[in-house]
């Protein structure tokens, strides 16, 4: 649920990453927080365990520009992505207006990719909002490791629908802004749609 | 269930500022924020406008969401307040109609009662504003005087022209 405040000339989106425990969605972040100027992002927070597994949520506010005099900001949110944080995820979802699915490359994940993407389209479901509706890319990342499987095999798995698709080494960067530029563009396009354009 | 947009036109936003701006007095607060449950800042009021507002505002999503699921498993709908103490100053959290949280930051030079006392009335100022704006976002009117009815796809694109 983007927020247009016509006083300060603002547009706000959220952005949430989803994806199965330890496929790299607080590392896309990290990578995201590094590489940007001071003067584009806000202070990056993260809600995590000892042993930084994210326990709540990691959260990245950034300014992207002005499109048509109006400040454009994307809240980047990432959910925790082990299994029984399931009533966190939900809450996450609040109010997205897109979403990106951080897949893990590594065959012996391809089993956790699909439970975690049903689980996104439940949690959505719940929300109000039909997956294949909302601004929607996948990243398929960890591109670099040995035992990861083929394209066609995640592409066949993970995007039947065919949403735009991203490889990535999110450690690297490699994709990292690939796939944030092309979710930010849907969720506009989508406010271009839904003002009439 | 799917919220709507929410569009703050000028009017709108001057009815929030001065209600907040009203209860920081009253309520000889340090500062006042209104936030959305989705973790966005909608306005502020009070000497703490420097604090990164920004964070806040997602917190208090956070924690507002984390304690609407306690709710829910323990049977109750939600819990509507929420006050944390602290060694210097005190947060106060109150649900506004379904989709707003009006947080006071206060210390030494106010009290808990105060403040409830003071925000049950700006808490209803602003429910009746949030009511306004929805009406208002729901009509034809409104929907064609949009900023995005115009964009292009180069205004897209160059967003991301490094």
């Amino acid at each position: 649920m983007s927020f247009i405040n016509y006083s300060s000339r603002e547009i706000n989106c959220k952005i949430v990453y989803y994806g199965p425990g330890l496929c790299g969605k607080t590392t896309n972040l990290q990578h995201i927080y590094q590489k940007t100027n001071p003067d584009v992002k806000g202070k990056m927070i993260s809600l995590a365990t000892e042993t930084e597994r994210t326990l709540f949520f990691d959260f990245l506010p950034l300014a992207l520009g002005e499109i048509r005099g109006f400040k454009t900001r994307f809240h980047l949110y990432t959910v925790p992505g082990q299994v029984f944080y399931d009533a966190s995820r939900k809450l996450i979802l609040k109010g997205v207006d897109g979403v990106v699915f951080v897949a893990d490359s590594q065959i012996e994940r391809m089993e956790a990719n699909v439970e975690s993407l049903d689980n996104l389209r439940v949690n959505l479901k719940e929300q109000g909002y039909d997956l294949g509706k909302v601004p929607y890319v996948i990243q398929y990342n960890k591109r670099d490791l040995p035992n990861a499987a083929s394209l066609e095999e995640l592409h066949r798995l993970c995007n039947p629908t065919g949403v735009p698709e991203f490889e990535a080494c999110a450690t690297t960067g490699q994709g990292v802004f690939e796939t944030l530029k092309a979710v930010a563009k849907g969720v506009l396009a989508d406010l271009k749609k839904m003002g009439g354009g | 269930m799917m919220e709507s947009q929410l569009v703050m036109q000028q009017e709108d936003f001057d009815r929030v500022l001065a209600i907040i701006h009203k209860l920081v007095r009253a309520a000889n607060a340090k500062g006042v924020f209104v936030v959305d449950k989705a973790g966005q800042l909608v306005g502020e009021a009070g000497e703490m406008q420097g604090i990164d507002s920004t964070s806040l505002a997602s917190l208090t999503a956070g924690c507002v969401a984390a304690t609407g699921g306690l709710a829910k498993i323990v049977g109750e709908a939600e819990f509507p307040i929420h006050f944390h103490q602290g060694m210097r100053d005190n947060l106060h959290m109150t649900l506004v109609g379904d989709r707003m949280i009006l947080v006071v930051v206060f210390d030494e030079r106010s009290s808990l009662g105060l403040v409830r006392l003071r925000v049950k009335k700006a808490g209803g100022e602003l429910a009746k504003v949030f009511e306004d704006i929805q009406k208002k976002a729901e009509t034809e009117a409104h929907r064609a005087g949009s900023p995005f009815a115009e964009i292009t796809d180069d205004d897209i694109d160059n967003l991301f022209r490094d």
